[in-house]
């Protein structure tokens, strides 16, 4: 760890304009992550300005029925909150199949949107990382990359995602407030994670000096019910091989409306929409999933150690939704 | 004398010490003046440093000194030798030269006034290397050096080979098994203080007087110009035996700057730098008669070391020891090869050698046991071995068959349908396997101190270890059972290489071996008691020593007179009575000493999402007398654990390209977490061998961990149809779908 300045700030401008809009500083409220790639020496900030006092703590449900979750409510407090565990069980149960009790503690919404990846590559200087150091290659391309992406990747970057709560706010659909000296703007929560194509560094749209305030899930789907399962080789805390969030709504055994977001194999949190398109109007049978599943990961890449990825996402969308659908 | 004290269950009489945070660790120790030092470790695995660029570092805060190949005191080698106890693997000495043998190996040393100064002064120093072809992994190093056979570990018996060419029924496969990294809760910390030419040593170690021994050569003191302290570890699993560079470069760095120098080992570099289970890879060919008996075994083994150590003395995984003489066979061979890569040196993990031995040789017996017909369990009752076939000699003590009979019984195991995929619950698949596990009892000299006080206190002391499993109990047990003191009135100090002189934590040796030692110093003290008691002034004056006897604390005469230990001693305005005793080793020209037992297992494999998971153990332990059974149990409860992470978890990762290790950190290196923990049912059955020492006791650190990773692939071969030879049994290994990876 290399030394750093300590700011803290006491609203959203006060934090912003503390930050200013070059690269030399960073927000810090639980920490989990960000002091972690610090202590690595893999981020290097100059000055840490903490958002921990910033009055972003509440979660309000609005007129139209969706819910505004403060950038500052800890994991745990989203996860037992009674409005998500009734209204949005999925987000729940992803949540809580993240990390450990201690971290959720601390661990913050916003910061689990901002969450970076675990690739072993980009989590050490001294190997190559086009995330971490542009152009100075892939490690995980042709190295060990079990845990790495088989979908959404690209000849620069098959780094996964490693979220869990924004795979579950993928399926929910989801807007993002961030507020900078321009103002605040709103960012559709699918768009706000990018693509590594040939610009792995980019990870997400938030501009210089920009904070996030507020994630805003949509209005439930009425009638819905959800599941979100996640696969790994032991049984709690590690990161996904692969995950699948559900949300499906039913007429009868037919599906009205399907939800999939999958996690563990992509370089973002993946909504799957060829899914979607495969449920929406079928009936609800092992058939359709499979039809599903397939649809999902037809343009995966098997990459070296990866290539079980591309049948195991498939069970954890079926089961899933078989689940659901039970 | 108090009988029940031995085998009685007793929660450790440290354990309030450490709940409150006064047991003081290694690391905990805050010398005045102290300053900190962190490593600069290589980044490759192969080469040589060519240029250090300090220009940076030495401008960062807080810097006192940085030390490298080109600055750096003059030290010596150390000769490694167990039986002169300053044994050593890593014999290479921290910044001997410029050469790089593994990536993690220091290549500088950061001396400032605190941690985090040190350790951002390290992040600063610009090294340049160039780096020479690397063998990353036992494939590669075979494939370019071939491999060393080592003669003096080779066992043979009768004529294998034609034996099983006329054999009815045969196997012939190979196991392979990767590196495993201990991981001890507490991380490697040396505070390393010199006062004129006496060195401290506040060091996470096994051996006290190893280490003591080992620093005194590499500085070149009389050993007692040499303290090591440690009287609590966070665990080692064989880790902390021996001594790594980077407490030599702790105690070299201190004389250097004249100060206290605290080094505590980053988890990432307790990876590299402080020794792992190597890889193996083990061929096994057995052949049986009709009857299923086994007329061929042979057990051929390779595994890796460092290319430090290749052709010197290596660290050689001796996987085929316990195959030796497990089961009976007339015709034998166990070889041992060893071959040099690109990783630092590899060390004893817990039951070295026979953990991924025992995966080894249990996977083929449980195939060998399919192919001649044979319900596994059948299958090795039938090749029982009443005596050690490698060793001519009888068996002290030998109750494998009730092992047997005690665990099937308790798992249930004649309910069992051989046939596989066959045992279904909802969604799962149940699998249902079994193991035999053995461990070698091995008991060496010892010196103890045990004073009887004038407060009414007994005192006991001894140059061994607490690694964390409950040794200061057992010599208070042992104090107690000699002395009928209760144990809250006996003290025990542990983990000081100025004790007498005491036994390594590891190989299970230290309770077999310290607690003789320790109840033959307590009866010194008692003689001499006693003769203080029948002497001038004393409290039995006139009488015969010998007609004293013990009772519960006291001195009692043939008439029925009492009197406590302390009345003695006060009586005659007396401080203590002390004992020193030394005691030898085990009589291993009359017998051959084992600990034997036997795993049952069952897991369930959900095939719709692939998920396997170990879902009960039982286990049945015949140790001799287990001292403390509550202690005992949580070794084995303990073990079982860490043999599931075996079977489908552990493996540290190397990059095939470059040598470098992956997933050296405590995420990505998997061990079982409280959600994996299965049903857990221990049996210790209770045959005190009192040919190995006056408590029967043979010691029970290793034997749970060896043979649980084949009992689980045995059972995963039972629910899937799938024989995994190769750990970690994960489940991209037993999914049947998986798509052909792309070629890069």
């Amino acid at each position: 760890m290399r030394n750093f300045a300590y700011q803290r700030a006491g609203n959203v401008t006060q934090a912003y304009t503390l930050h200013g809009n070059d690269n030399s500083a960073d927000f810090i409220a639980g920490g989990t992550n960000l002091i972690d790639m610090v202590k690595l020496d893999i981020m290097r900030p100059e000055r840490l300005v903490d958002v921990n006092l910033l009055p972003l703590t509440e979660i309000e449900e609005l007129d139209d029925g969706r819910l505004k979750i403060g950038a500052l409510v800890t994991n745990t407090d989203l996860a037992y909150d009674e409005r998500v565990t009734t209204r949005y069980p999925v987000l729940s149960e992803a949540l809580l199949a993240g990390a450990s009790t201690q971290l959720r503690n601390v661990a913050t919404t916003a910061g689990n949107v901002m969450q970076r990846t675990r690739c072993p590559y980009f989590r050490n200087p001294s190997r190559p990382c086009n995330k971490r150091e542009p152009g100075s290659g892939c490690g995980a391309l042709d190295g060990i990359n079990r845990n790495h992406a088989v979908l959404g990747g690209s000849d620069k970057c098959i780094a996964v995602h490693p979220s869990d709560m924004c795979v579950g706010m993928q399926a929910l659909g989801a807007t993002i407030t961030v507020e900078g000296p321009d103002g605040p703007r709103e960012i559709p929560f699918e768009e706000y994670h990018l693509l590594p194509g040939d610009t792995p560094e980019r990870e997400h749209d938030l501009r210089d000096g920009e904070l996030i305030t507020h994630v805003t899930l949509d209005a439930p789907i009425e009638g819905a019910k959800s599941h979100y399962l996640k696969l790994r080789d032991r049984m709690s805390f590690e990161f996904a091989l692969a995950s699948c969030a559900a949300v499906v709504a039913l007429d009868g055994d037919t599906i009205r409306e399907a939800r999939i977001a999958l996690g563990g194999i992509a370089t973002k949190p993946w909504r799957s929409h060829e899914a979607e398109a495969a449920l929406k109007g079928k009936p609800a049978t092992e058939a359709t999933f499979q039809q599903a599943a397939e649809a999902a990961l037809a343009g995966a890449v098997p990459h070296r150690d990866a290539a079980f990825k591309i049948p195991l996402a498939k069970q954890a969308i079926v089961r899933a939704l078989s689940t659901v659908t039970r | 004398m108090s009988d029940n004290i031995i085998g009685a269950a007793k929660p450790r009489i440290d354990g309030p010490l450490k709940l409150t945070g006064l047991a003081k660790y290694s690391s905990d120790n805050l010398l005045d003046d102290m300053v900190y030092a962190y490593g600069v470790f290589s980044s490759i695995a192969s080469g040589e440093v060519t240029n250090i660029d300090l220009s940076v570092a030495q401008q960062s805060p807080g810097v006192i000194d940085i030390f490298h190949h080109d600055h750096f005191p003059q030290l010596f080698r150390t000769p490694s030798s167990m039986e002169q106890e300053n044994k050593v693997d890593e014999e290479r000495l921290p910044f001997e030269d410029n050469q790089v043998h593994y990536a993690g190996q220091f290549v500088a040393l950061v001396v400032a006034d605190s941690f985090e100064n040190a350790r951002a002064a390290a992040y600063k120093v610009k090294v340049d290397y160039k780096t020479s072809p690397v063998l990353a992994n036992l494939a590669q190093a075979v494939k370019v050096n071939g491999t060393q056979l080592h003669q003096d570990s080779r066992n043979s018996r009768g004529d294998p080979e034609p034996a099983f060419q006329s054999a009815q029924h045969k196997i012939d496969f190979t196991y392979v098994t990767p590196v495993e990294t201990h991981n001890p809760m507490e991380m490697h910390a040396t505070v390393a203080a010199w006062s004129g030419d006496k060195l401290t040593m506040y060091d996470t170690t096994q051996g006290v007087v190893n280490a003591r021994n080992v620093y005194a050569k590499v500085f070149g003191l009389s050993p007692d110009r040499v303290e090591v302290i440690t009287p609590f570890l966070g665990s080692g699993f064989g880790s902390k035996l021996w001594p790594w560079p980077h407490a030599i470069a702790a105690a070299a760095a201190a004389r250097e700057v004249g100060r206290p120098v605290q080094l505590v080992v980053p988890r990432q570099e307790m990876f590299t730098t402080t020794g792992h289970r190597p890889e193996t890879s083990q061929r096994l060919r057995l052949a049986t008669d009709d009857d299923g008996r086994l007329v061929s075994l042979r057990h051929e083994s390779i595994s890796t070391t460092s290319t430090i150590d290749q052709g010197n003395n290596p660290y050689v995984e001796s996987c085929g020891k316990m195959t030796q003489g497990l089961y009976s066979c007339e015709n034998l061979l166990v070889t041992h090869s060893t071959t040099g890569t690109n990783r630092g040196t590899p060390t004893s993990m817990r039951a070295p050698g026979a953990a991924p031995g025992l995966f080894a040789l249990e996977s083929a017996m449980d195939e060998m046991a399919i192919e001649a017909g044979l319900d596994p369990l059948e299958f090795r009752r039938r090749n029982y071995a009443d005596s050690d076939e490698s060793k001519g000699l009888p068996w002290s003590s030998n109750k494998l068959r009730e092992a047997y009979d005690q665990a099937a019984e308790k798992f249930g195991w004649s309910k069992r349908n051989s046939e596989i995929g066959s045992m279904r619950d909802g969604n799962e698949i149940v699998g249902w396997g079994m193991a035999t596990c053995n461990w070698e009892a091995i008991r060496r000299p010892c010196d103890a101190r045990v004073s009887l006080r004038a407060d009414g206190t007994a005192y006991a002391s001894c140059a061994t270890q607490d690694i964390g499993t409950g040794t200061y109990t057992i010599v208070a047990q042992a104090v107690s059972q000699v002395t009928g003191l209760p144990l809250e009135k006996i003290e025990v100090e542990l983990g000081d290489s100025s004790y007498p002189s005491g036994p390594i934590s590891g190989g299970s040796w230290a309770t077999a071996t310290a607690l003789p030692a320790v109840a033959a110093a307590a009866r010194k003290a008692l003689e001499e008691l006693k003769s203080y008691a029948v002497s001038e002034r004393g409290a039995f004056v006139g009488a015969k020593a010998d007609d004293l006897s013990i009772e519960n604390g006291q001195l009692k005469s043939a008439d029925g007179k009492t009197v406590a230990f302390a009345e003695v001693l006060k009586q005659r305005k007396l401080a203590s009575a002390d004992g020193e005793a030394h005691t030898g080793g085990a009589p291993t020209d009359q017998y051959a000493f084992r600990s034997f037992g036997a795993h049952f297992v069952e897991v369930r494999w959900d095939q719709g999402i692939s998920n396997l998971r170990v879902s009960r153990v039982v286990s049945a332990i015949d140790v001799g007398r287990a001292v403390n059974t509550l202690t005992s149990r949580n070794q084995v409860e303990g073990a079982i654990v860490m043999g599931v992470g075996m079977a489908l978890f552990e493996q540290t990762e190397y990059d095939h390209r470059n040598g470098r290790p992956v997933n050296n950190n405590y995420a990505e290196y998997l061990v079982p977490v409280h959600a994996d923990q299965p049903e857990v049912d221990v049996i210790l059955l209770d045959y005190p061998d009192y040919k190995f020492n006056e408590f029967g006791a043979r010691g029970i650190g290793e034997i749970g961990i060896t043979g649980l990773a084949a009992a689980v692939a045995n059972a995963v071969y039972h629910a899937t149809g799938k024989r995994i030879r190769e750990l970690p049994i994960t489940m991209d290994k037993l999914m049947d779908d998986v798509p052909q990876a792309q070629q890069a």
